[in-house]
């Protein structure tokens, strides 16, 4: 946690993008969580997927619900809107923001209390909706604002700071997006920048509803010895099974991918993701397939992390089931959307 | 048949009362009877008393027959088609003395249900259809349209009229035109060969309906989101608001769909709960769109948390409150006014919302279009607070009319060019002194951007603890509230009389009150009348109460939560307001608002009407 604000400057030195903005034009406020906090890794990370996407800062959404977590959306990209909603329901926020004008970048930031405790209904039916936009759980297990209760997300037989074992089982935002027919679903490390990075930027970039649950220690209530949400814990059994490269647009693809343990997704923006499987045994666009394998794994204590399963196919997309034209709706002129007094007075023989 | 007792000066001035069973297609025969009369240019009304059941439960129909075209519900019976065998004797009771009752005669009547002091007339229903047509469900739904030939030939109904809505209906239908026209004839042709026809009470052609139509509050209220421009509209099936989300649907599939490229101008979510529904609409409205959730009293209580939020964030949104019978789940189909307190100042901490209250069908047209005026230009919730009785009964309205030249008031919202031009954008700043702040849409540029959040805020839009910072902005949005009374529809002053005797009211009491009146006027009573359409209360509810030495408030809620309004947030003396209450979850009716007063003034010297 920094005391001091940074002053904005951008330093002649400093890398551009292709709008020729730097890094220090996507950064935020000054983040009021404690120092080494999971969530101030995962900010880094989507000012840089944000810089290096090249988005327009205006044309980003942030959303959020109440926590920790939810915080953070202020620490990114000022350059946008934000809207901080209220405990579990920034889910339905994002889908009213979004049927109003689907021509943004709709990025929400939660936590497992505001997600899988009080917002797990509206996740669920987020997902079920699929709504475009990208949803990060930054996911710690413990709830922090209120000083290390356990959330949903906990393991069985984790530790508290205080000494008390979790006996729920645990709900795996993973699995739970699987099971919903989520078709983007990844999982990652607030200590893995590189896997974190391209992730963030395919999911911003999918067509559809994007999840992906961020393992973000909490350094003040669950980082101690016996509890499964640790950073030393995380790091010993997280396993990635498939990296994914973005390539932008633009971009041409430079490297030659080994077949079979590679593949190229297009996503419908043109831009490509590039699935490496770590994993041979593993299928990404399988959805039942890794739904087994994430299960199996988590039974052995492993958290398979990287683009767990992809389906770019966008045919049920909110919008594209709505026949929402592309034009947003708040875009639209009122001497289109009100029929008018001729329509209105013909209209009235119905009612006689 | 039992002797007809003498009705003189009955024409187009009666109420039939049709006994129902839930599911068997009695609606579309009460309602073919009820548009005939209608049709007939004499006005009407009709009262849907329904179960909270799909099908086998007891429903009843009332239509007032009302040539002085009174809108409320009367509190008796003249004719009560008694076709539900589970409450013949119940329904037997409530017709008046001198009343008609027609049942089916197929199966004998039980001795202990007769009276003496009623016609009965007995049609062999059941014998006619059974005889006539095949099928099971076939008989069950022509049954209903041989006793509508019954009525139509007793009360000496229009055939070409009747003829005509049954062609609009099945015209492109032969076979069912034709099984319902011949059910039509075997009711009819029965009266006429085996009864005395038409009835004293009957109808007479009259002109008093032109320039009318018979529409409900919620297909009136999804027509008027249509107009106002909303594109989102998110819900959770909740009754009775459920049918004004699928009228605005059908008016969007119609009105709002390209027909080249089948592009729809508008989403309608069906949310998970009446959360998440309130949820979206923040969202969207927050986002430009013009944003609405129909729900009812129970919708309302979860919708509280985001409520509060929109109200301090000040994210414009418009809830349809079609209030229904509370506490709890109450009785679902059935009307109250219990939401006033509810709504008024919903979510924790300091909270006050603005409420609209339609008295009509007529008025939730043009009160949809005014909510989203309001809620953009204030910035804030805006309820509307309809009821069962509006949004689901039929109701005689004059036309709804259109001003083409009609601009929505989009309220203080920001361009790209107008920020460019400012130095900084401050999101709840008081620039204009009316206690309003300017807002920006997300996209417009980074300039425009700011953080919504619903905790504490300064008037910049950052985050704040500090207590005076926090105060600032609270105070203003008290200093909002009190603007918002520039831009609410002012009450409808009645000006019968100079009484010092008043009535105020809300709603679809208006009805029931304009009935009283003209009974009191009768019985020399003059009392005067305002009807309250929008909270918070402007200076001529003020000045109304100040200027009469008695009122009554008149309302449907046991608790007077109306009056506890006008006493928290007006000077009004206490002690000079009586509650007419209703609470029956039938609509009210003119009568006890008659009663109340005559006894009240007689009671105390003190309350005599006399002139101001």
């Amino acid at each position: 946690m920094s005391y001091i604000n940074k002053p904005k400057v951008a330093h002649p030195s400093l890398p551009t993008n292709s709008l020729g903005l730097t890094r220090r034009q996507y950064e935020g406020t000054m983040s009021t969580l404690c120092a080494g906090c999971g969530h101030d890794s995962v900010t880094a990370a989507i000012v840089e997927a944000c810089w290096g996407l090249s988005l327009q800062p205006e044309q980003l959404v942030k959303l959020s619900g109440i926590g920790c977590s939810s915080k953070t959306t202020s620490y990114f990209v000022s350059g946008a809107h934000g809207f901080n909603s209220v405990h579990g329901r920034m889910a339905s926020i994002a889908s009213g923001a979004n049927a109003a004008n689907r021509g943004l970048t709709y990025v929400g930031v939660s936590g497992d209390g505001d997600s899988l405790s009080i917002g797990v209904g509206q996740l669920v039916h987020v997902i079920r909706r699929n709504v475009n936009m990208l949803y990060m759980i930054e996911n710690n297990g413990v709830y922090g604002l209120t000083k290390g209760q356990f959330s949903a997300s906990a393991d069985i037989g984790t530790k508290a700071k205080r000494g008390e074992t979790n006996s729920s089982p645990p709900i795996d935002p993973v699995l739970l997006a699987l099971g919903l027919g989520a078709t983007f679903v990844a999982r990652s490390f607030s200590g893995d920048k590189a896997q974190l990075v391209p992730l963030i930027q395919a999911g911003m970039r999918h067509n559809g509803f994007a999840l992906i649950d961020v393992l973000s220690p909490c350094v003040t209530f669950n980082d101690h010895e016996g509890s499964t949400k640790s950073y030393g814990f995380t790091r010993e059994h997280y396993h990635a099974a498939v990296e994914a490269d973005f390539v932008p647009r633009t971009a041409e693809i430079s490297v030659d991918y080994p077949e079979g343990e590679s593949i190229p997704v297009s996503l419908h923006d043109g831009s490509r993701v590039i699935l490496h499987k770590l994993d041979p045994s593993y299928d990404p666009t399988d959805r039942t397939a890794a739904s087994n394998y994430i299960g199996r794994k988590l039974k052995q204590n492993v958290y398979v992390t990287g683009l767990i399963h992809i389906d770019e196919t966008g045919t049920t997309e909110f919008h594209n089931l709505n026949r929402t034209p592309k034009a947003p709706l708040n875009s639209i002129p009122f001497e289109k959307l009100s029929p008018g007094a001729a329509a209105l007075d013909k209209l009235m023989g119905r009612y006689r | 048949m039992p002797s007809m007792m003498a009705e003189a000066g009955r024409v187009n001035d009666f109420v039939i009362k049709f006994a129902n069973v839930n599911g068997t297609g009695s609606a579309s025969a009460n309602s073919l009877i009820m548009k005939a009369i209608f049709r007939m240019g004499v006005p009407v009304t009709g009262k849907n008393y329904f179960p909270s059941n799909i099908q086998g439960l007891p429903t009843w129909y009332e239509i007032r027959v009302t040539r002085d075209g009174y809108a409320a519900r009367a509190s008796h019976v003249d004719i009560m088609v008694a076709m539900n065998a589970e409450t013949y004797s119940k329904d037997v009771r409530e017709l008046r003395s001198g009343g008609y009752l027609i049942y089916d005669s197929t199966w004998p009547r039980s001795a202990l249900l007769q009276r003496g002091d009623i016609n009965v007339i007995p049609v062999p229903l059941a014998k006619l259809v059974n005889e006539t047509f095949d099928g099971a469900r076939n008989r069950v739904l022509l049954k209903n349209i041989a006793y509508a030939g019954v009525l139509a030939a007793l009360l000496d109904l229009d055939l070409d009229v009747i003829s005509g809505l049954l062609r609009e209906s099945y015209g492109k239908k032969p076979k069912l035109l034709d099984s319902n026209t011949k059910a039509l004839r075997l009711g009819y042709d029965y009266v006429k060969e085996h009864l005395t026809s038409p009835l004293p009470l009957r109808v007479e052609h009259m002109d008093k309906t032109r320039g009318h139509i018979m529409i409900d509050g919620n297909t009136a209220a999804g027509l008027g989101c249509v107009y106002a421009g909303a594109t989102v509209g998110a819900w959770y099936p909740i009754t009775p608001s459920t049918s004004l989300m699928d009228a605005f649907k059908g008016f969007c599939e119609r009105y709002r769909v390209d027909s080249e490229t089948g592009e729809r101008n508008f989403a309608v979510l069906q949310a998970e709960d009446e959360l998440a529904a309130v949820g979206m609409v923040i969202g969207a409205s927050w986002n430009g769109a013009r944003a609405f959730t129909p729900t009812s009293g129970p919708g309302i209580s979860l919708m509280n948390e985001f409520v509060g939020l929109a109200y301090y964030a000040e994210v414009p949104c418009v809830i349809f409150d079609v209030q229904r019978v509370g506490p709890s789940t109450g009785m679902p189909t059935r009307t109250q006014q219990s939401d006033i307190m509810l709504c008024a100042y919903a979510s924790h901490g300091d909270t006050r919302h603005v409420l609209l209250f339609p008295a009509n069908p007529e008025e939730c047209f043009y009160m949809a279009v005014q909510a989203f005026d309001l809620a953009e230009r204030l910035q804030t919730p805006v309820f509307v607070l309809s009821d069962l009785d509006i949004g689901m009964n039929d109701w005689m309205c004059p036309d709804l009319k259109w001003d083409d030249a009609f601009k929505p008031d989009r309220g203080k919202v920001l361009s790209k060019e107008e920020i460019n031009g400012l130095e900084k954008f401050y999101r709840y700043l008081d620039r204009d002194d009316d206690a309003i702040p300017y807002r920006t849409l997300p996209g417009t540029s980074p300039k425009a951007a700011y953080f919504t959040r619903g905790s504490g805020h300064n008037q910049f839009g950052g985050y704040t603890e500090d207590s005076a910072e926090y105060q600032v902005v609270l105070d203003r949005l008290k200093r909002k509230f009190a603007t918002a009374t520039r831009y609410v529809p002012k009450p409808v002053h009645v000006g019968r009389s100079n009484s010092d005797v008043g009535i105020v009211s809300i709603g679809s009491c208006d009805g029931a009150i304009r009935e009283a009146l003209d009974v009191l006027t009768h019985q020399k009573i003059d009392v005067d009348y305002l009807r309250v359409k929008a909270f918070p209360f402007n200076s001529d509810v003020e000045s109304f109460l100040k200027s009469h030495s008695t009122i009554f408030v008149v309302e449907q809620n046991r608790d007077a939560q109306f009056k506890s309004l006008l006493t928290l947030e007006t000077a009004v003396e206490k002690s000079k307001l009586f509650s007419i209450l209703s609470y029956s979850g039938l609509p009210i009716s003119a009568q006890p608002i008659v009663d109340y007063i005559r006894a009240k003034l007689a009671e105390s010297p003190r309350l005599t009407a006399v002139p101001r």
